[in-house]
């Protein structure tokens, strides 16, 4: 008998009856989503910006990270600002200053974007960069997670994430840090 | 209306004051109280301890003791719990789920069975009241810090209807104390920790008795403080409603 | 082999330690209170948590093969581990057909529960822990004292004293923003040369055959982009039907373990990046048959928040390395048992059973009655000697009888005798800090004798 065949047959002798699973159906309430999306990225060490049109996006960076060193962009309008990465080894993205990012959409209750891997083209760009730029649609900004995982949906992607401020830790005495290993800044533009 | 009175084997043998307490109260408020001579103890000792299938000689007895009542009364939530939650008889069961039922911890009892609105009791002092973990989480005699639901308190609802009282506020409302039956032995240093920091708390905020609804976690609380020679007193939370009347 | 009293006595040695390990957990506590108090549904929250994972462990069967199925459709190796050691093993199989000798890990309790670092180091196989929690308790060379927090038992000097021995900080440099900062340094080097990684497991999608890891630091991600060879480790009960289900777990998840909204990476991995390796091990070691222990079942449930941690008030002035176990804590308790009852039976005694973990767990986990559970099946199977026996079965005489209660009550012999604490002895436990209560002149017995009984 394989680990496996005896797993599943000690599961299966000892698994309970058959239980049914609690629909769970979130009230809805409403809620001005933009304020509450910037004050909880505030409060998360994060920075919301509120853009009309994508060149003020365009000229925020400008001002903010020129000369800064690498920069890669995989926003289709703002490609000029940097590079775009095509199937190279990740390993060469250590550098990384900035990271400019769209994103499908975002979450309010927990100022969360999701990516996935065809935004990125590479997986830990996100991660790696010392710093980070999202940019998602206002329209796309949801309440909940609930409403997150609707619009994810049977949705197939390789890899995807929720990134909720720039990486952190309070390991050392429960003092927040940012910046462990991943970015050390985070700044969201709702267009 | 007959009303059983259950007194725990340790207020009955360390504090008759609280058991007293309670039956003056209960009279005052036009109960018939009756107190089976033939009780002992509810088995929690021996259960809490693993021992639970060694209760039965108590059980049976409780049962003998008190199914014939309207309602079990006692001023302990930690028993009352216990009874509530683990008196079984194989061969009676239907006397103790009876039993089990009808069994009420005293402040619960005035507030959900009586519903009493008033008490002629007054006691000019301040006072910190220390949720026992049992009455509270296991009675749901007061709502619970954890969880996200309305705020109330049975016991609190009743301490306001004492004249002259002055209720202090607690940094930590409802941590436990340490006692935790023979916990306060087998983990000697974690259990008196615990202790004297609710005692500490309590002093802190400028409580002159500390009272709750389980006399074990006072007594729990009182030998700390008189190991530290602190004029701070315990008392029954029935002893406060019941006095100065 | 001391047990949890021992241990904890040994940490109340120094008491103002305590208190600061107690209002630092405690200040975690509060943290997590106000998360939950944004969210007027918790309660529903924590209820559908719970029916949904118990709905998964009545049908674990289909759901691991569904879960198999589809995480092989999807290109990842699926690999079932009876126990540890079989873990151990293909985790060491993997690593040496790839001739990778040096990998990172980010956090994995189950790889502790396993022993997995020291197996591998037998084995010429270098790990790194990337959480900065793990690395610094790695440093130490102590095992994590909290499931979330790892080194929440040392101080910000000690930390400084390790990295300056290790990593090469200034001496006597204490400041967490200046060690965070070194450790990223430190890290971000092993992140970029180490060929396979290991991560741990948070959810796993039966209806996807993808996984969700948790982190704040992004560690897990950082480990698993940049290496060939991505190994998730994972006890089979963490398993959930549906990717929709996630949104549930995650808002409960990281507010009940720290009070943030969420946890800032949420990383779902489906299947491998083109030229990568993912393996999955599922891991029963005990699961299993904790599976068929009906009355404690409902720990499978667990989520590894913490939250039963920072809410004990056992756990706030024991330390978690207390409890000897992988996991600490009020869960621990109830987890370890099943894994050796002879070793753990002190564990389900460390509480007083106050039922704070139980409120605070967002998959309620009926905690505390576990433990009492757990310490009825232990007794019953002898593991309190038979000394512990005999006393219990005295104090039952004397009271299933009435009239021995009364008579021994009178005279005050057997109460101080046998009643554990209240046993007026310098050398009896309660009298070390407690004074005794007065005994009085009449018991209540007696008072109602004289002044009610007609």
């Amino acid at each position: 008998m394989t680990s496996r065949e005896k797993i599943l047959a000690a599961v299966k002798k000892n698994q309970p009856e058959l239980a049914p699973m609690a629909e769970y159906i979130q009230p809805e309430r409403a809620e001005d989503l933009v304020a509450k999306f910037a004050i909880v990225l505030d409060g998360i060490g994060g920075k919301a910006v509120m853009v009309q049109r994508m060149e003020e996006i365009r000229q925020h960076l400008q001002e903010h990270w020129l000369g800064k060193g690498r920069i890669v962009s995989m926003v289709p309008e703002l490609r000029d600002l940097g590079e775009q990465p095509s199937e190279v080894d990740p390993h060469q993205f250590e550098n990384v200053e900035l990271a400019i990012l769209p994103a499908h959409f975002a979450v309010a209750e927990n100022s969360a974007v999701w990516v996935t891997e065809e935004l990125l083209q590479q997986r830990v760009l996100p991660f790696i960069t010392q710093n980070l730029a999202v940019i998602v649609r206002r329209e796309r900004l949801v309440a909940t997670m609930h409403h997150a995982y609707e619009l994810i949906g049977n949705g197939d992607y390789g890899f995807g994430t929720f990134i909720a401020g720039p990486s952190k830790t309070a390991d050392i005495e429960q003092s927040l840090v940012l910046g462990a290993h991943g970015s050390k800044s985070m700044t969201v533009f709702l267009l | 209306m007959r009303v059983g009175l259950f007194i725990p084997c340790y207020v009955d043998q360390f504090y008759p004051n609280a058991g007293i307490a309670t039956l003056q109260l209960l009279e005052k408020l036009g109960v018939e109280v009756v107190y089976p001579a033939n009780q002992t103890c509810c088995g929690q000792p021996m259960a809490n301890s693993g021992f639970e299938h060694l209760t039965e000689g108590c059980n049976r007895l409780f049962v003998d003791q008190f199914a014939g009542f309207d309602y079990i009364v006692s001023p302990s939530g930690s028993c009352v719990l216990h009874v509530k939650d683990h008196l079984h008889l194989h061969d009676r069961e239907q006397e103790a789920e009876q039993v089990r039922t009808k069994v009420y911890e005293i402040t619960a009892f005035l507030t959900d069975i009586l519903q009493v609105t008033a008490l002629p009791g007054r006691f000019p002092h301040k006072v910190g009241l220390h949720q026992s973990c049992h009455g509270q989480r296991g009675l749901h005699l007061s709502a619970m810090s954890e969880l996200v639901a309305p705020k109330f308190s049975k016991p609190l609802q009743l301490l306001n209807m004492v004249e002259g009282i002055e209720l202090i506020p607690l940094k930590r409302e409802d941590e436990c104390c340490g006692f935790g039956g023979t916990f306060c032995v087998t983990e000697e240093a974690v259990s008196v920790k615990m202790g004297k920091d609710r005692v500490s708390d309590h002093l802190e905020n400028g409580a002159q008795f500390i009272t709750g609804t389980d006399m074990s976690c006072l007594m729990h609380m009182e030998g700390i403080l008189r190991r530290r020679n602190s004029q701070v007193k315990v008392m029954h939370i029935t002893e406060i409603l019941n006095a100065g009347s | 082999m001391k047990n949890h009293a021992q241990l904890s006595q040994e940490f109340n040695a120094n008491e103002p330690r305590v208190n600061w390990h107690d209002e630092t957990l405690w200040w975690v506590r509060q943290k997590r209170d106000k998360a939950a108090n944004t969210l007027p549904e918790w309660e529903q929250l924590r209820e559908a948590a719970s029916s949904i994972k118990y709905h998964t462990l009545s049908n674990l069967n289909d759901y691991l093969q569904q879960f198999e199925a589809n995480a092989e459709q999807n290109g990842v190796t699926v690999h079932w581990a009876a126990d540890a050691k079989e873990h151990n093993e293909i985790v060491h199989r993997i690593l040496a057909a790839e001739g990778v000798n040096r990998i990172v890990k980010s956090k994995s309790m189950l790889t502790e529960e396993c022993h997995l670092n020291p197996y591998l180091a037998e084995k010429g196989i270098d790990v790194i822990d990337t959480d900065l929690g793990e690395r610094i308790v790695q440093l130490a060379d102590e095992p994590p004292s909290h499931i979330v927090l790892p080194c929440i038992h040392k101080k910000k000097e000690e930390i400084g004293e390790l990295f300056h021995e290790h990593l090469g900080t200034a001496k006597g440099e204490a400041d967490p923003q200046v060690l965070t900062a070194a450790a990223r340094v430190h890290l971000r080097e092993k992140f970029l040369t180490r060929r396979a990684a290991i991560t741990g497991v948070n959810f796993a999608i039966a209806e996807t055959g993808e996984f969700v890891v948790c982190t704040n630091e992004g560690n897990a991600d950082m480990g698993a982009h940049l290496a060939d060879v991505h190994i998730a480790c994972m006890g089979i009960e963490k398993l959930i039907p549906q990717r929709r289900h996630l949104s549930i777990y995650l808002r409960l998840l990281a507010r009940s373990a720290t009070g943030q909204p969420v946890t800032t990476y949420s990383s779902h991995f489906r299947r491998p990046r083109a030229g990568q390796q993912m393996h999955i091990v599922l891991v029963d070691n005990g699961r299993s048959t904790q599976l068929g222990r009906e009355e404690f079942r409902n720990s499978l449930k667990c989520i590894r928040c913490g939250a039963c941690m920072n809410t004990c008030p056992v756990y706030r002035r024991s330390g978690g390395h207390s409890y000897h176990t992988a996991i600490a804590g009020p869960i621990g308790a109830i987890l370890a048992p099943n894994l050796d009852m002879k070793q753990y039976a002190d564990l389900p005694f460390a509480s007083t059973l106050c039922g704070s973990c139980s409120n605070v767990c967002p998959v309620k986990i009926d905690i505390h009655d576990q433990l009492y559970k757990w310490r009825q099946v232990l007794m019953k199977d002898g593991q309190g000697g038979a000394a512990k026996g005999l006393s219990m079965k005295a104090m039952n005489f004397t009271l299933s009888s009435p009239g021995v209660y009364r008579t021994a009550g009178k005279a005050g012999r057997w109460f101080l005798r046998n009643v554990p604490f209240v046993v007026n002895n310098p050398l009896n436990p309660w009298y070390k800090q407690r004074d005794m209560p007065e005994a009085p002149k009449q018991s209540f017995g007696e008072w109602y004798q004289q002044n009610r009984k007609k």
